[in-house]
């Protein structure tokens, strides 16, 4: 009788299975430990020293942010307080964020903690997606903070009657039916004034984080639609 | 008979299991439908019930069925498979009703409370704003509870019992499943680290553990419908094993692209993910040419019947190995590499992929497993289709590949005008909302989705009245 094949063997294909997800598991955990440190929040020391932290400390609110195209990296990256001579954030240029640059690192903590929080609780996820997750009933939010519909070009400022963009999205955070842009609208989920704030903080902070270009072309093209 | 459905307390328990399932498949289907008339009529229960939150039930109402109906598909085969009867099914059924209640409970929030506060308690007592695992913090806990109950009473009988390939599977896959739950289950302010662990939790259920069930659950239906060979099933279990694992685990890496995370997880995620459809092609190779096999085997012998002894559980597990390759596989496949995920993440394009691969990979199963405890409920020996499960399984799975078909298209205007064209602002966003072809496909998908649910009603008829048709074989 002939020597049976090891690849009918049934103990060959179990033992096959146990280190296959046994290798693929210790991979992603060794990963883990590699991304969790690279993903972890930065600090004020952080940017005052000009370190760029994949996802920056939450007094980044004190600094303005862009979303520039890197030629190294070959996509935008966000620019944290202007552009140095190698296209990355320079820290230097403060933006008054509901009127002060100067919000301490306990300060924006607690703002961003607020924030947060109310992402969560107010279930924004279900309609909106943020980092690109979440549902597809209303625009993603990842980089909200730099839309033009809210900076000075944009309609949002005007419609709210408010002067800063931080403001008139506060204001439509709180009352967004009363600003109808679309038949599809936003409604009113008894968000507070403080929340609103924490929220818009939320936003900012949102906005630094190194996506690696994602959106792409966020905001440079306009009225270049022609697809109805 | 230790296994058969009179003697058998844990078949007993496996049919509270289905119809809890099915009653919230229902619940799935009929929140969705109102989450897909928003699309067409904003104004729909405006400030009444949003689109967040018929949203929120309406995956909710997903992930939940499947679990109670996972459960109960291992409560009705563990007595075949270890030939005892299940171990500490009084615990089961005690916690039968603890996950029944709290579901009921989390539900009936959801609706009438719907959001609170910005602070912990919200977290705690309302929701946690999480796509797909939106449990408060302690139905998390009650939920962890329960699952371990339930992986508990696995190991005790596989343990007692015969320990075939099958129970061993799901007895490693199972621990699995109920570890990984909770990894999301903190809270924290950074949103990269949140969505990190996020997809611990629905990645490595959807595209790992559960994947790996369903391929328990075929081979257990192999077996038992048309009759295929423990070793050879068993053995191609371990390979899918295999393959399922191997390529899952590290496909995480395709939502690891764009929320904060380094650019290593490109190469990793476009790689690996890119493996996930071969096990899916293999299972449907599987299940075709084992068909195939056993049928010409009956044929050999000179006899007229065919060889399959469940036939509406049958075709649900055919459509099931062509839609989980087809949804999970090919739709997934369309949008995973970096240089499309791009353009293609977050839009009408992953909904497109969601319906398909949900229910090709899950949904068809489940029930086809539900009609396996109509069959053994009732004694019967072949049980064949009647008008109604035929109309079930058409209208069921016409509406969804048209739902599928509809929101591709829908896609295709999302990605290239909100994402290609105009960089995802806010304008171009609604710009891409009311192009033509994204307007008419959500009402396709509406449409499509009614005719879902006929055709749900049609399986809940059919699931309730095949039993006393006079046409199957006793």
């Amino acid at each position: 009788m002939a020597k049976k094949s090891v690849w009918s063997d049934n103990r060959f294909w179990q033992r096959t299975a146990g280190w296959v997800t046994g290798f693929a598991s210790v991979l992603l955990i060794w990963l883990t430990f590699d991304t969790s440190a690279q993903i972890s929040m930065g600090t004020d020391t952080d940017l005052q020293n000009g370190v760029t932290k994949r996802v920056p400390g939450p007094t980044v609110i004190n600094y303005k942010i862009a979303y520039e195209f890197n030629k190294k990296r070959q996509h935008e990256i966000p620019v944290i307080g202007g552009m140095n001579s190698e296209g990355t954030s320079a820290f230097q240029e403060k933006e008054k964020f509901f009127g002060r640059d100067d919000w301490s690192e306990e300060e924006a903590e607690s703002l961003l903690h607020l924030g947060k929080l109310a992402s969560q609780t107010k279930n924004c996820m279900n309609c909106h997606t943020l980092l690109g997750n979440g549902g597809y009933y209303a625009p993603d939010l990842t980089k909200a903070w730099l839309d033009p519909a809210w900076g000075p070009e944009g309609s949002m400022q005007a419609m709210t009657s408010k002067e800063t963009k931080e403001e008139a999205m506060a204001e439509f955070l709180q009352n967004p039916s009363q600003y109808p842009t679309h038949a599809r609208m936003m409604p009113n989920l008894g968000i507070t004034a403080e929340e609103a704030k924490g929220l818009v903080a939320f936003l900012k902070h949102l906005s630094s984080i190194d996506t690696n270009g994602f959106p792409r072309n966020f905001g440079k093209i306009q009225g270049a639609v022609n697809g109805k | 008979m230790a296994n058969s459905y009179s003697k058998s307390e844990s078949k007993k328990l496996a049919t509270w299991y289905f119809t809890v399932a099915a009653i919230l498949f229902g619940a799935q289907l009929l929140f969705g439908l109102i989450a897909a008339t928003q699309y067409v009529m904003p104004g729909f229960l405006f400030e009444i019930l949003d689109f967040s939150v018929a949203r929120m039930v309406h995956i909710n109402a997903l992930v939940v069925w499947m679990v109670f109906a996972m459960f109960g598909s291992v409560y009705w085969l563990l007595p075949d498979e270890t030939g005892i009867e299940t171990v500490g099914i009084g615990l089961g059924k005690l916690l039968f009703w603890v996950f029944t209640a709290a579901v009921t409970v989390v539900v009936l929030v959801y609706l009438f409370v719907q959001v609170g506060p910005a602070d912990e308690t919200s977290l705690w007592f309302i929701h946690e704003g999480r796509e797909y695992i939106e449990a408060p913090r302690w139905a998390d806990i009650g939920i962890t509870i329960v699952a371990l109950g339930f992986v508990a009473n696995l190991y005790m009988t596989g343990i007692k019992g015969n320990r075939s390939g099958i129970v061993t599977v799901l007895m490693a896959d199972m621990i699995a499943f109920a570890g990984l739950y909770l990894t999301g289950m903190f809270y924290t302010d950074n949103i990269s680290v949140d969505q990190y662990w996020w997809w611990w939790v629905i990645h490595l259920w959807v595209e790992a553990t559960w994947e790996v069930f369903v391929g328990a659950l075929a081979a257990y239906g192999l077996i038992t419908m048309i009759g295929a060979h423990r070793k050879v099933v068993e053995m191609w279990l371990w390979i899918e094993v295999s393959m399922l694992f191997g390529s899952g685990i590290l496909g995480m890496g395709h939502h690891y692209f764009w929320i904060g995370t380094p650019e290593y997880w490109w190469e990793i995620g476009a790689l690996f993910s890119a493996l996930e459809p071969l096990p899916l092609v293999a299972m449907f190779i599987h299940v075709l040419y084992d068909w195939g096999k056993m049928q010409g085997e009956e044929d050999a012998k000179g006899l007229p019947h065919t060889v399959v002894n469940n036939k509406p559980a049958f075709t649900w597990f055919i459509m099931n190995a062509l839609g989980n390759f087809l949804g999970a596989g090919v739709w997934g496949f369309f949008h995973t590499m970096p240089q499309v995920n791009l353009y293609t993440h977050g839009t009408q394009f992953t909904s497109a992929h969601g319906h398909l691969a949900f229910f090709g990979a899950y949904a068809t199963i489940l029930i086809g497993m539900m009609y396996l405890a109509v069959q053994g409920k009732n004694n019967i020996k072949i049980l064949n289709h009647t008008k109604s499960s035929i109309w079930a399984v058409s209208m069921v799975v016409g509406g969804v590949v048209g739902m599928t078909v509809a929101l591709t298209l829908a896609g295709y205007s999302d990605v290239i005008i909100s994402r290609a064209q105009m960089g995802a602002t806010w304008a171009g966003y609604f710009d891409a909302q009311s192009t033509t072809w994204l307007v008419q496909g959500l009402v396709w998908r509406l449409i499509m989705g009614v005719i879902t649910f006929v055709g749900f009603i049609f399986l809940i008829k059919d699931l309730l009245s095949i039993g006393k048709a006079t046409h199957h074989v006793r």
